[in-house]
């Protein structure tokens, strides 16, 4: 095993702020990132869904 | 007029959007599988660097990142290119829908490489070439999106989009032979063809384990912009109306 406790893992051997700097706005974009993309979609289908209605009154 | 070959099936926007809509959820669950793998991999099997110490471990997420800029950028630029010579507009999509995720790729290579120049080199920054050219990757992926955003007329924001994307193409095989071409502070290729890995095999695995969660994760988010995207520019077309006239009446079935 490399770690001896979770604060051992947790510190990296000194590097914890690089370490953890990095993983950490890595996964925070890679988080949010497909939510913007699903959301842009969701707007599209609700911009077609109301066009359509134009469509429809006229 | 004879009927299209199969092979171009998937060339019109209306089937993509179907080929995306199927695929998206295995491409992230996969993309989560292969990061899980990976990260025990390099946090739990793959021993600590003598030289490094537990610093070297910010390569799992920044060779991958680097490597996706590049290969996010080609892709945009062929896709840019052939949406541009072939008049397809799915292709000039495409284009558009992998520029943010390759500028944030962009972003993560300089970020995570940052963070690990301090600790190792002792400055978050220097100018030298492997990082000044990667620089210049971000600026491109941010004027490629300026640039298609300020024109109004579509076909004509994805031609000069084009030209912006073939142009920068330039830039990738300097960024990538940077670490050859110029004495850089910036560390030789990681992998080689040519020669026998220098890292452990451990360590080697845990690297291409998550540049593969990379993979699988830029294909699901571009599949899912691009899907936005197509339903944007086709709003008025019959197929988008059809479908969502079907999609209201299940929301209307459901009250």
């Amino acid at each position: 095993m490399i770690w001896n406790s979770a604060s051992d893992f947790f510190a990296m051997g000194g590097y914890g702020l690089y370490v953890w700097g990095s993983y950490g706005v890595t996964a925070a974009w890679m988080l949010l990132e497909p939510v913007l993309a699903a959301r842009r979609h969701r707007a599209a289908m609700v911009a077609v869904a109301e066009l359509q209605e134009q469509g429809d009154n006229t | 007029m004879k009927p299209l070959p199969r092979l171009f099936a998937f060339a019109a926007p209306k089937s993509f959007y179907r080929l995306a809509t199927l695929t998206i959820p295995w491409l992230y669950g996969l993309a989560l599988l292969l990061s899980a793998w990976g990260l025990y991999t390099g946090f739990f099997v793959a021993p600590t660097d003598a030289t490094q110490g537990d610093s070297y471990r910010i390569i799992f997420v920044h060779v991958p990142a680097a490597w996706m800029s590049m290969v996010l950028y080609m892709a945009m630029a062929g896709w840019a290119a052939f949406g541009w010579a072939a008049n397809a507009r799915l292709a000039s999509m495409m284009a558009r829908a992998i520029a943010p995720t390759g500028a944030a790729f962009t972003f993560l290579a300089l970020w995570t490489g940052a963070f690990w120049g301090k600790p190792t080199w002792g400055a978050w920054w220097v100018w030298d070439a492997r990082l000044t050219s990667e620089l210049i990757l971000l600026f491109l992926y941010l004027g490629f999106m300026a640039l298609v955003e300020a024109i109004d007329d579509t076909r004509r924001a994805d031609h000069a989009g084009a030209l912006l994307a073939i142009v920068g193409a330039v830039n990738v095989p300097i960024i990538y032979f940077s670490v050859r071409w110029w004495n850089t502070l910036h560390q030789g290729a990681s992998i080689s063809m040519t020669a026998a890995p220098k890292m452990a095999s451990t360590m080697l695995m845990a690297m291409l384990l998550m540049a593969l969660a990379f993979w699988a994760y830029a294909f699901a988010v571009v599949f899912s912009r691009a899907r936005a995207i197509v339903l944007e520019r086709e709003a008025g077309s019959e197929w988008v109306q059809a479908m969502a006239l079907k999609n209201a009446g299940v929301s209307n079935d459901l009250e």
